[in-house]
């Protein structure tokens, strides 16, 4: 038993990651059909070794260079990683202030101050989403009171625009930005900063010199959990964003269900993949060498 | 030698009815401390008595309830922490792990250009001899390799005061030995004022001008380590320095010589010191002497020997006396010691014993 322990891990990820990103990537070297299911080739097992082989023959990177070919692609590709980009940016600058703000709260309020954080995920993302329509439509909540208060004079357009869904983006992903960051800084030795001021440094240097430099881990995590996921969010844009935002989980949502493009949808899906997985190994470079020297 | 209630004219540094509270809870209460200008002091007390809460109160991470803190005249009690000009050396070292120990020395010093700066630091490396070790981070280096680290980022500015935090506490016995005497060289060559807080009195001793002990928040008794420990203030300084006999009485009155009369339950004793009513007599244990004949003048008491422990260059005695109390006798150890069930004969030097009031 204890011997299989380490080996569960590894299965689970062969099983549950690994497997369907083959499945993926195979259907995605594939051509649609109008078929059960709706794609060419399938592998015929009764046929051996040729069955293998003439499957192989059909798979073809025709979708990937549809992708790099149609600008619709390109745009989406463009558009989510901006976006997650801005908004990840977004939420460093809020997050890190809260999280700060947390950590040096007196320690019987931080678990209160935690749970606020989380309680609004106990409401059901997709309501959570609506509820954002009905502050940001013209009639709602935001246009009215800013009207009231008379800093604007007519509603403001800012639903289904891509502000709209920055704002959605920021909003259901403050808590994963600012959790790892909490984490790391009510880890802080409060002596840092403490003999940083003590060396002359005032606050904004003790921040910028010691605090957040200590906090990049935190940080870094952050704003993996954020990115990698916003990357391929589609509830956000589809509510939010309406048909001018382009991203890429609509895209391969309308290649799926409304094209019933599997192969085209898996490629997008690939794309995202990578796109994703790209800054994750960039950022594992940029700690290794720091991992070096501490040893 | 330093004098317990006159410490001069205008100190360095003076703290005046300075108290700080935490809720309920009392930290430092009422503390006058005056240090005079190269002067090194250290504030010996258990943990918990307040003197990490009065070096922090110095240093500006807190800020007093009642009091004023001056330093060379300027009231600094409500200047933050960059903009007073002493340094602390911290317990944990608290150098910056993501720095390298270059950096750490230099980050004091961004006041200075580049060149002054790398000078700067090339001549703390020196002083704490660790010539070489600025590229290196802080956690390649050993405890004590550390602590010199952190004794030399807080001396780079040069600070007027500096307060040092259990400065010796993380390293082992060996080390901390050799580390006290140099600390105590360093400072006598660079002149600056050092407060110590310690919870070991043989530190304080080898280190210190003046040892300030603290119990409970307050300040109970500063001044030299002879004078605390030939005369201490109450039963906990006398307890603090070393091993002491108390010996409970009532005063009764002074004979020619100027020393006070006790009625104790061994009979008339006198020591010097004064107290009114009810004092205690603090006799420290070398200055008792041990005979196996009486005198004859009947001032010696009578006793057997409970236990003796020989320690190479003493023989520490417990002799019980006529009246059930144990005394604790170290005589040297060239004399031919008297075994467990021995009868003794007990006398010291009235002079060299010392009177406190009984409270407290």
């Amino acid at each position: 038993m204890k011997r299989l322990l380490p080996v569960l891990p590894a299965l689970w990820l062969a099983a549950f990651v690994l497997l369907p990103v083959i499945l993926t990537l195979k259907i995605s070297l594939s051509t649609p059909a109008t078929a059960q299911p709706p794609y060419l080739p399938v592998l015929d097992w009764s046929a051996g070794i040729e069955g293998w082989g003439s499957f192989l023959e059909a798979l073809d990177f025709t979708n990937f260079e549809t992708l790099a070919s149609d600008a619709l692609y390109r745009d989406a590709a463009l558009s989510s990683v901006t976006l997650a980009a801005i908004a990840t940016t977004i939420l460093a600058l809020i997050g890190t202030p809260i999280a700060l703000a947390m950590a040096r709260a007196p320690e019987r309020w931080q678990p209160r101050l935690v749970a606020l954080l989380i309680v609004p995920f106990w409401t059901s993302f997709l309501i959570r989403i609506y509820a954002w329509i009905a502050i940001l439509k013209p009639e709602g909540l935001l246009s009215a009171g800013l009207m009231k208060l008379g800093l604007i004079a007519r509603p403001l357009e800012i639903l289904n625009s891509q502000g709209a869904v920055l704002i959605g983006l920021t909003y259901a992903y403050l808590p994963f930005m600012v959790l790892p960051l909490y984490a790391v800084l009510t880890k802080l030795d409060p002596r840092l900063p403490e003999a940083a001021a003590d060396l002359g440094a005032g606050p904004t240097r003790v921040f910028w010199t010691v605090t957040l430099p200590l906090a990049r881990p935190g940080l870094t995590a952050g704003a993996l959990l954020c990115f990698v996921p916003m990357v391929g969010e589609f509830i956000i844009p589809d509510l939010l964003g309406g048909s001018d935002t382009l991203m890429l989980g609509r895209v391969l949502w309308s290649e799926f269900f409304s094209n019933r493009d599997w192969p085209l949808a898996s490629a997008v899906a690939i794309l995202v993949l990578v796109l994703v997985v790209g800054p994750l190994i960039l950022f594992r470079e940029d700690e290794a060498p720091e991992r070096e020297a501490r040893r | 030698m330093a004098s317990t209630h006159a410490p001069g004219p205008a100190g360095l540094l003076t703290c005046a009815g300075l108290g700080k509270r935490f809720g309920a809870h009392a930290a430092v209460t009422d503390l006058d401390l005056t240090l005079q200008p190269g002067e090194f002091v250290c504030l010996l007390g258990p943990s918990g008595c307040g003197k990490s809460t009065l070096l922090r109160l110095i240093a500006g991470f807190e800020t007093p309830s009642t009091g004023t803190i001056r330093l060379g005249g300027a009231d600094i009690t409500a200047d933050p922490p960059h903009r007073r000009p002493v340094n602390m050396m911290f317990q944990s070292y608290a150098l910056f792990p993501h720095l390298s120990v270059a950096a750490n020395l230099a980050y004091g010093l961004s006041g200075l250009g580049r060149a002054a700066r790398q000078a700067r630091v090339d001549e703390l490396l020196r002083l704490v001899r660790l010539d070489g070790f600025g590229p290196r981070r802080p956690d390649t280096l050993s405890g004590g390799q550390r602590q010199r680290v952190a004794l030399a980022r807080a001396l780079a500015r040069a600070p007027q005061v500096l307060l040092l935090d259990e400065p010796l506490g993380a390293l082992d016995r060996a080390l901390r030995e050799e580390t006290q005497g140099e600390l105590r060289a360093l400072q006598r060559r660079l002149g600056t004022s050092f407060i110590v807080v310690t919870h070991d009195p043989a530190e304080a001793l080898a280190l210190a001008d003046r040892i300030g002990v603290m119990e409970g928040g307050r300040l109970v008794q500063i001044g030299d380590g002879a004078s605390l420990y030939e005369r201490p203030a109450n039963r906990f300084v006398a307890g603090l320095l070393g091993d002491v006999n108390l010996i409970p009485g009532r005063v009764r009155d002074r004979d020619p010589g100027g020393l006070t009369r006790l009625d104790t339950a061994l009979g008339p004793l006198r020591a010097r010191g004064a107290a009114a009513g009810e004092g205690v007599i603090a006799l420290r244990p070398e200055r008792i002497a041990l005979s196996r004949a009486p005198s004859g003048d009947g001032t010696d008491l009578p006793g057997q020997v409970v236990e003796t422990t020989y320690l190479g260059d003493r023989v520490r005695l417990r002799v019980r006396l006529a009246d059930g109390t144990v005394w604790r006798v170290s005589a040297p150890a060239d004399a031919e010691a008297p075994a467990v069930g021995e009868t003794v004969h007990l006398s010291y030097p009235p002079e060299r014993a010392w009177l406190m009031p009984a409270a407290g």
